[in-house]
């Protein structure tokens, strides 16, 4: 049982910056994914909670001990990893066995041949044993006791690295990228099945994946990671709905969200596209900001108009209970796409025009920097922008 | 030429076509045959040459009497391996090799290890060190026999005056019976020792670093610990060939026996490959030679199923 607190975490290989002043705390019991595409810093930052790699400055806490310098060993920690990194000579009741032998038995008693005539090796070689058996069984890899890994699948390798991990009960599990090697199905699979194990183990989860469908289906919260930052850390709906920068609504959501460059105009308007919106008032005029727009945002409306876009439809992808429509809207870089639902499908072909209307409650609203605009924060926008001005 | 498939089409559509078709077909599977022969063929030819044909003909020499240059020969049937298993000096050569063997490889395959293991956790110098380590196996025996011989020598040799500046007992290492197949082996040691640690360095680099990162979190972080439960089975592979390869040239050792001992004092430092060449090319007794090369080859044979056999089996961890 413990909570992690990191503190300001800064690591550079060399004189590359891979992690800039992170800081995170993570709650007892809590589910945590670190998210972000490859080269973000979150695996370096998994291997620094786990002490496999040295922070260059910063702190981190596990439970009530700040664990700065402490062995990997002794963190009582434990980590599954993306390639699984099961012992190959070991059978899959050594491989699980390891993390009990070396914390249970002296050097002496595990020496090879002499070690079992050592006194106690053996109540303690059957207490491992029966140990790594319940876990086994827990995860449905018992009759796998007696095989290599190289006789197993990739699903039954991913199970022992979870046992191995499991078996010794630690406060803290570290994931890193664990599903990331299996096939779509199996992934879905034990996506579920490790969100089942966190709740039964009801013990902290660090769970590092580039992949925004896991993080969403198993986190409690989720922490977006982009250049060696920490964007936004919010739960899965928080970070869809409300996130805090540009980047992290481009990077969550498929189909991507729509970005539009617009520029503010007199009465709360923002001007795009041949339309405009409304935004909240108080931001001072000539502001250039970024619309962004979820596909699922628009709804078909009959003709052009105030925060209605306008386009001619180029592609229409059919997914079932729902159509992406891409659409070309003069004044636009990318085309636009809208998730719309599939029973409109015959009203849309290919060259038709579209009406896109938007809610204004629907628009996410970003600063030429990517910060979140929010209506509290507007005055401080307003402020900059005038500054701006005087000088 | 028309392919298997589109004659075996032909076939069935029309019945009748079925004779011309088949003839196609059967053109077809000898003109295949034709490729793979010639392909095949002159490697195949290689061997039998340079491969099969001296080893029968070795086997056949040694089932006769015959002598280098000699006109007639009469066969002998196994005489020539009854009269091995009398020879004083076979036998003796024989054991000694044995030994040799035993010595050196152990002694390669510790000492490379160490050395690979200590150049892999220094960080400076390791070009360095590698370099001067694997020296001795890219120079010529030949030479370095004689570099040994002087170093070796009973009076102004460089171990002697060293031993004896240190108080150590000295030893007419290469004419003392006692000595000189130990001092042989760690000539031996000494030239293969490089060959093994680039080997196992090369080992080294390809395990997985995510294996000791594991380790460290299982609580295998002590250096004994990480090399029992990472390093030496992941090096298991390249140990198996290492022993095979070392154990293959200790049998085969004959320039340093050659330069500095010709098998002496008495018949101490004799070895398999030297008795051969000596009974071959000294006495001439080209028969009995060969049967002593039999043996050679049995040895020679044997090592390399076991390599065949354990590799596949036991190290690849499959």
């Amino acid at each position: 049982m413990a909570a992690i607190t990191i503190e300001k975490i800064e690591k550079s290989f060399g004189a590359t910056p891979v992690l800039r002043d992170v800081s995170l705390k993570i709650a007892d019991g809590e589910f945590l994914t670190l998210l972000g595409p490859s080269g973000c810093g979150k695996s370096t930052l998994l291997r620094i909670l786990a002490g496999l790699e040295v922070q260059t400055g910063g702190s981190v806490a596990i439970g009530e001990r700040v664990v700065d310098g402490v062995r990997p060993n002794w963190r009582d920690v434990a980590m599954v990893f993306q390639s699984y990194a099961l012992y190959p000579h070991m059978t899959v009741q050594e491989n699980m066995a390891v993390p009990l032998r070396m914390r249970r038995l002296s050097a002496w008693q595990r020496l090879p041949l002499v070690g079992r005539f050592r006194p106690g090796t053996k109540a303690v070689a059957a207490e491992i044993e029966t140990e790594v058996m319940r876990t086994a069984k827990a995860l449905g890899i018992g009759h796998l006791l007696a095989r290599k890994p190289g006789q197993l699948s990739g699903g039954q390798r991913q199970r022992v690295a979870v046992g191995r991990a499991m078996v010794r009960q630690p406060a803290v599990f570290l994931m890193d990228e664990p599903l990331s090697n299996l096939d779509a199905k199996l992934r879905v699979q034990m996506r579920a099945e490790i969100k089942e194990l966190h709740d039964r183990l009801g013990v902290t989860f660090v769970y590092v994946t580039h992949d925004q469908s896991e993080a969403m289906t198993m986190s409690d919260r989720v922490a977006v990671m982009l250049d060696g930052e920490l964007l936004q850390v919010a739960a899965p709906q928080e970070i869809y709905a409300n996130p805090d920068d540009l980047r992290v609504a481009e990077f969550i959501g498929s189909p991507k969200i729509n970005k539009l460059q617009a520029r503010v105009r007199d009465g709360g308007l923002a001007e795009t596209a041949g339309t405009s919106f409304t935004i909240p008032a108080d931001i001072a005029l000539g502001t250039d900001v970024a619309l962004g727009i979820r596909p699922e945002a628009f709804h078909l409306v009959e003709a052009g108009g105030h925060n209605i876009l306008t386009g001619a439809v180029r592609l229409v992808e059919h997914m079932g209970s729902d159509l992406y429509v891409h659409l070309d809207v003069p004044g636009t870089h990318h085309p636009v796409i809208a998730r719309l639902l599939a029973e409109r499908a015959p009203q849309i072909t290919f060259g038709r025009t579209l009406h896109l209307g938007v809610k204004p409650e629907r628009l996410l609203l970003f600063a030429g920097d990517g910060r979140r605009l929010r209506p509290h924060d507007h005055k401080s926008a307003s402020l900059v922008k005038m500054k701006e001005r005087v000088q | 030429m028309r392919s298997a498939s589109s004659a075996t089409a032909e076939a069935i559509t029309s019945p009748a076509d079925r004779g011309a078709s088949q003839k196609a077909l059967r053109r077809h599977q000898i003109a295949e045959m034709l490729a793979a022969w010639s392909l095949a063929g002159p490697a195949l030819l290689l061997l039998i040459v340079l491969f099969f044909l001296p080893v029968f003909a070795v086997i056949a020499v040694a089932l006769t009497d015959w002598q280098f240059g000699a006109s007639s020969f009469t066969f002998v049937g196994l005489a020539n391996f009854r009269e091995l298993l009398a020879d004083e000096v076979f036998r003796a050569s024989f054991v000694n090799s044995i030994l040799y063997v035993v010595i050196v490889v152990p002694g390669t395959i510790v000492l490379g290890l160490a050395i690979a293991l200590l150049i892999e956790s220094g960080k400076s110098f390791r070009a360095f060190y590698r370099a001067i380590h694997f020296l001795p196996f890219m120079a010529t025996l030949t030479a370095t026999a004689i570099a040994w011989e002087a170093l070796l020598h009973p009076t102004i040799g460089l171990v002697n005056q060293t031993f004896v500046s240190l108080g150590l007992p000295t030893a007419n290492w290469l004419r003392d019976e006692n000595t000189v197949l130990p001092v042989l082996a760690i000539i031996g040691v000494w030239q293969n020792l490089g060959y093994a640690m680039v080997l196992f360095l090369a080992g080294m680099k390809s395990i997985p670093q995510d294996l000791y990162d594991a380790a460290d979190i299982d609580g295998a972080d002590a250096f004994l610990d990480r090399l029992r439960t990472v390093t030496l089975p992941m090096l298991g592979p390249v140990t198996m060939f290492i022993f095979i390869v070392v154990a293959l040239k200790a049998f085969e050792t004959f320039d340093t026996v050659q330069i500095l001992t010709q098998g002496g004092p008495g018949h101490a430092s004799e070895m398999l490959l030297y008795t051969l060449y000596r009974e071959s090319f000294q006495y001439l007794r080209t028969g009995y030679g060969a049967s002593v090369a039999v043996v050679f080859l049995f040895i020679v044979v044997a090592l390399t199923l076991i390599q065949a056999r354990v590799m596949d089996k036991k190290v690849h961890y499959q």
